[in-house]
């Protein structure tokens, strides 16, 4: 049992040296069977682990993942949280996630640097405008804040962006108050030592190699430390879901994509919110450290390997550049590349599987992040009820074949496009 | 990566469009009710972390349609060979 984080415990440490902290979760081996079993260490998986064991009976549960947990996307992205979307399908479970993070640090006993310092969203044409004003109403009629700033109230947001552009000009922005980041390893961390408070193992450099089946149900994972029983199977692989699935036999409406993000020098602080550019697609935020943390599209086609491609980077830093000129005065220091799931309608998956006993958490794209705490915990509700949880019920995996796709974008059966 | 087009020699990625797994092939026009055999060929792909051979459009240069067998892990092109004769390849 780890001790719980305090100021007293802070206060002792610094006394102390630093001598005292204990590692925040076990680095476990497996052992015997398990009720649960969640492959993948990510967000989501860790998420789901937590509140399985929070939420619901009592049950032994395991998390395997194959490398170190949080080298997925979980620890790759651009820390963006808002619940600004049109769907229904989508829309309360994006704010119910909103209403974790809103509480997760007091939650999970863990500093998560939950910042919210609003979401701007750049409108440069009528078109756009009338869009963002629609989506902004939908938002509402949900319960979800959202404001339109006309570009008087813009500018004196943020007087630095290029107003003077002539093709892209600036006419005001959609603002969400409530949205902004999260530091995102700590989200990992926050929630592996949370989950492993309540018991759970936490087995890492464990590669789940296939999945055994006998009657047509899921009954362990065969991995690279051994084979391991399981009564019920998660499936949490974002980014190589349909690898893992295909292990059951199972063929998803799924690609496979590299999405990258950069971060700059450290400045002093500029960009108090996380702005987005509505002509182009990039979206921009500074972290506590001074970085601006930045990032645009994906890079277009099916890829496993965790690093882009040079004109991805050269259309993101264009994006940046017509946006806020003075970007171009900075310099890059990091640039990395994750892989996501990208679904056929750009929503996500939580359901059964069609074999029994195994689950699917899967589809995340590139907006996977803000999800985390919703997902894991519709997830850990369909494991252990065996029904969807309300928030979540629109994301079936027959809405493929039964037309009921959830596309906010509008772009029809291409995953790079969402 | 540059893709090798068989028309115009090596080429940067940016005169080339994606356009996905080229293995899927259209079913046949049934009725107006949805098939197994559409949904598949929509929405389903395999995804492979390996070799794929997929569709690239040489937008900014000869207009072909190319399939390009392409390594997902490492980016490494093995093969492209024009649409067209892959599709005339399948007709014999
Ligand atoms: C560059 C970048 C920027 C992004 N920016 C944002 C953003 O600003 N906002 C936002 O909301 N989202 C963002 N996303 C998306 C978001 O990060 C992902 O959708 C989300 O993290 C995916 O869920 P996860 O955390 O569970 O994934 P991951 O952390 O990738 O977890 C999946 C885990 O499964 C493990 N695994 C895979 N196969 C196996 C196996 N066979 N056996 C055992 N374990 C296995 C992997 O090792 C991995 O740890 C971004 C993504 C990237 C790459
Ligand atoms: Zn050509």
């Amino acid at each position: 049992m780890v001790d719980k984080y305090s100021v007293f415990s802070v206060l002792r440490e610094a006394l102390r040296g630093h001598t005292g902290w204990r590692p925040a979760w076990r680095d476990a081996s497996p052992v015997g069977a398990y009720d649960v079993i969640i492959v993948g260490g990510g967000g989501h998986g860790l998420a789901t682990a937590y509140y399985l064991a929070k939420n619901h009976q009592r049950m032994r549960i395991a998390v395997v993942e194959k490398g170190w947990l949080g080298n997925g996307s979980i620890g790759r992205n651009t820390t963006i949280i808002r619940s600004n979307y049109l769907l229904p399908g989508n829309a309360p479970f994006y704010e119910f996630s909103m209403k974790l993070w809103e509480g997760l640090e007091q939650d999970i006993n863990y500093n998560a640097m939950v910042s919210q310092r609003g979401v701007l969203n750049i409108i440069h044409s009528d078109a756009q405008r009338d869009a963002y004003a629609r989506r902004g109403n939908s938002m509402r009629l949900h319960g979800i804040d959202a404001e339109l700033l006309d570009l008087a109230a813009l500018r004196a947001k943020v007087p630095y962006l290029d107003y003077e552009n002539a093709r892209f000009p600036i006419q005001g922005a959609l603002l969400q108050r409530r949205g902004g980041t999260v530091r995102h390893d700590a989200v990992a961390w926050g929630y592996a030592r949370a989950a492993d408070r309540l018991g759970v193992d936490i087995i890492q450099n464990c590669e789940v190699t296939g999945i055994k089946t006998e009657n047509g149900k899921a009954i362990g994972v065969e991995t690279t430390r051994g084979y391991i029983p399981g009564k019920k199977i998660g499936l949490a692989c974002a980014g190589n879901s349909s690898r893992v699935a295909a292990m059951a036999g199972i063929s998803l409406p799924i690609e496979s994509h590299a999405l990258q993000a950069f971060v700059s020098e450290s400045i002093k602080p500029l960009i108090d919110n996380v702005i987005t550019f509505g002509a182009g697609h990039f979206y921009i935020s500074q972290s506590d450290k001074g970085g601006l943390v930045f990032g645009g599209d994906i890079d277009g086609y099916n890829s496993y390997a965790s690093r882009g491609n040079l004109p991805t980077i050269e259309d993101v830093c264009e994006g940046g550049m017509a946006l806020m000129p003075m970007l171009g005065r900075a310099r890059l220091v990091r640039h990395w590349g994750g892989i996501m799931d990208m679904t056929m309608d750009g929503s996500p998956i939580i359901d059964k599987s069609p074999v029994e006993n195994l689950y699917l958490n899967a589809g995340w794209c590139y907006g996977g992040f803000k999800a985390t705490p919703a997902s894991g915990w519709c997830f850990a509700h369909l494991i252990a009820r065996d029904e969807p949880h309300e928030v979540a019920t629109a994301y079936r995996l027959d809405r493929f074949a039964k037309g009921y796709v959830i596309d906010e974008k509008g772009v029809g059966a291409s995953p790079n496009l969402h | 990566m540059r893709i090798v087009c068989p028309h115009c020699g090596e080429r940067g990625l940016q005169e080339f469009l994606y356009h996905g797994d080229a293995t899927v092939t259209r079913p046949r026009d049934g009725g107006a009710e949805p098939t197994p055999e559409w949904t598949d060929y929509v929405y389903l792909r395999d995804n492979p972390n390996g070799a794929h051979r997929e569709l690239w459009y040489h937008n900014a240069g000869c207009h072909a349609w190319l399939v390009v067998t392409r390594n997902l892990r490492t980016h490494e092109i093995t093969a492209v060979e024009t649409a067209h004769d892959v599709a005339l390849g399948r007709l014999s």
